[in-house]
């Protein structure tokens, strides 16, 4: 198989707002609440075309959860759209008890996630919010990879019963090729297939694993890419499979290291008793350095060389 | 239709809700004892005279809404709700047993529980989500809320009383249990809420006080809301944390207090007695 090269499409995040337009012209319910953040989440031409279909709660990220949860148990279709990083941890009491505890359909929608905001330093830097998520009950995490996949992402989580949470980088994302054009939460997608190296990686960091498994082929050497857009509920078969099948294992996320994707793939194989030569690339413990996303990502070895590294020192080659 | 009271008949269903509440917290071990005394008449004259829910509808998408912030006065929650008959009271008896959905905080495993509060601070933006969605679709539906005096010092319920006048939600009320007290003493002592009235006045709020333990106060009250057209009403209904038990009443030990069996039979005798007294009237 010959992994072709990618062509740039737009930002996830545009593709959001995209996206929820499409459906807020057929659908009076689709409301999209802010916290002065219709400008970082794209949504201002959304509310300028519906007017009556936005919510500004102002810089009030507790109250914006807590009204999200209210206008849903009222019947309305709600997408809460607040920077990851105020999102996921000023509002998480919001988010456990009116949102996941009480069951409320809102989609929680985190922009700019992860580093996107990488020179802005650590305030608004989002690289804890899968791992205090996953640990609240009945919440859905989906990290979209690309526009196909926050496209369709956006649309299970408009129709989904229970809530969820999506996470949207503001870089232009490359259209990632696929095995199948199919997205489900909870199913991942298979981005390449090989028998080598696995790289399961989640949101924008499945771009350079996939530039990562094009250099791999180029030396004789078969690399598989996941992109685990749902890290909850995982998908477990596909995480079997690969350890399976393949010699190593390398997650990746833009998150720290700490409760993320690849201590959730971890926690799951030591428990199946497979036990693969594995490592988790992400933020390590520490203040996390600042600049521009790319520059974040090469610094701590989220890019195509530095996972070409990592596969190689794992295979001892 | 909902049958139309009078104010005695409300005053003697506000004794036999004490009793309740009393008798399962006695057999629960647990509760929150002096807020769900304090709070009793405000959710007699709620469910009785005031909202627009009942057993027979409650999934009525244009029903009123009433969200407790308070949520640890639940027992006060349950025994109203079981009177209105959501469920039988008998059920009660396994309050905050090894798995009973009678948890010690209201949850909607419970019929005619809306959310699951209990966290404070919650009330006031959820109420004001449902009121902007009855708003959005001209549903006229109102949404009333139940806060705790020291749960003011929650900032999410600045944030949402900012936005409810902002956006003009006269459909939604709130209730103060001014009871004065919180665990660990008074509020003014613990951390001042005051002045409760400027504040909520100055955030674009119709304020408005009564005394929360009379019944004919409140239903007189009750009726004048809106206050203003286009601003949410906050009542601050000024009760007596324990209200009916005289060694409880306005001693703050009993926020969560559980009766010894003498201490049970007194309160039982107190609050017959005054059950006798106001049918002589």
């Amino acid at each position: 198989m010959t992994l072709k090269s990618l062509s740039i499409g737009k930002a996830n995040l545009d593709e959001f707002s995209a996206t929820l337009m499409g459906l807020a012209e057929n659908d009076k319910n689709i409301l999209a609440v802010t916290s002065d953040s219709r400008g970082s989440g794209k949504l201002t031409l959304f509310g300028e075309k519906f007017p009556d279909q936005i919510i500004e709660v102002g810089i009030a990220e507790q109250n914006l959860v807590g009204v999200a949860a209210g206008l849903a148990s009222a019947g309305k279709n709600v997408f809460a759209a607040s920077p990851a990083c105020f999102l996921t941890t000023r509002s998480l009491e919001q988010i456990k008890n009116d949102v996941a505890y009480s069951n409320q359909p809102v989609t929680l929608v985190g922009i700019s996630a992860g580093v996107s905001y990488g020179a802005l330093g650590s305030t608004h830097h989002s690289i804890h919010d899968v791992a205090v998520l996953r640990a609240i009950n009945n919440i859905q995490i989906v990290v979209p990879a690309d526009n196909f996949e926050a496209h369709y992402a956006l649309l299970a989580a408009a129709k989904s019963s229970k809530p969820v949470y999506l996470k949207f980088g503001k870089k232009a994302m490359p259209d990632l090729p696929r095995t199948e054009e199919h997205f489900e939460i909870g199913k991942a997608s298979v981005i390449c297939q090989g028998d080598e190296v696995a790289f399961i990686a989640c949101g924008e960091t499945v771009a350079p694993a996939y530039e990562a498994a094009r250099l791999l082929e180029s030396k004789g050497i078969s690399a598989e890419v996941i992109s685990m857009h749902t890290i909850n509920p995982l998908d477990k078969e596909m995480v079997i499979s690969v350890a399976k099948k393949c010699r190593v294992i390398i997650t990746v996320e833009e998150h720290c290291v700490n409760g993320g994707l690849g201590e959730a793939c971890a926690s799951l194989l030591m428990q199946e008793k497979l036990f693969v030569p594995f490592k988790i690339v992400g933020f390590p413990d520490e203040e996390t350095v600042t600049g521009s996303q790319t520059e974040i990502f090469s610094y701590y070895g989220i890019s195509a060389e530095g996972l070409l590294q990592t596969a190689l020192n794992l295979l001892d080659r | 239709m909902k049958k139309l009271y009078t104010d005695l008949e409300l005053q003697i269903k506000s004794v036999n809700y004490r009793k309740s509440i009393l008798k399962y917290i006695k057999i629960a071990h647990a509760g929150h004892t002096g807020g769900s005394l304090s709070c009793t008449d405000i959710l007699n004259v709620l469910y009785n005279d005031v909202l627009n829910v009942s057993s027979d509808y409650f999934s009525d998408q244009n029903r009123d809404r009433y969200i407790q912030s308070k949520g640890h006065s639940v027992e006060a929650l349950y025994v109203v709700l079981a009177d209105q008959g959501f469920f039988p009271e008998s059920d009660l008896e396994t309050l905050c047993r090894f798995k009973s959905k009678y948890v010690g905080h209201p949850t909607r495993k419970v019929n005619g529980i809306e959310f699951n509060t209990g966290a404070l601070g919650h009330g006031l933006p959820l109420s004001a989500g449902i009121a902007l969605a009855s708003k959005k679709d001209n549903a006229g539906y109102r949404v009333f809320t139940l806060l705790g005096d020291g749960e003011l010092a929650e900032g999410s319920n600045w944030e949402a009383a900012m936005m409810a006048a902002h956006y003009k939600l006269d459909n939604l009320v709130a209730i103060l249990d001014h009871n004065t007290l919180q665990i660990t003493g008074r509020n003014r002592d613990v951390l001042s809420p005051y002045p409760i009235d400027e504040k909520f006045k100055a955030f674009g709020w119709s304020v408005i006080s009564v005394d929360g333990n009379s019944i004919p106060q409140l239903r007189e009250t009750f009726r004048k809301v809106p206050v203003e057209k286009e601003k949410p009403t906050l009542i601050i209904a000024n009760t007596i944390k324990g209200k009916g038990v005289s060694y409880m009443e306005d001693v703050k030990k009993w926020h969560h207090g559980v009766p010894t069996d003498e201490q049970y039979r007194q309160a039982m005798e107190e609050l017959d007695q005054y059950c006798a007294e106001l049918k002589l009237i």
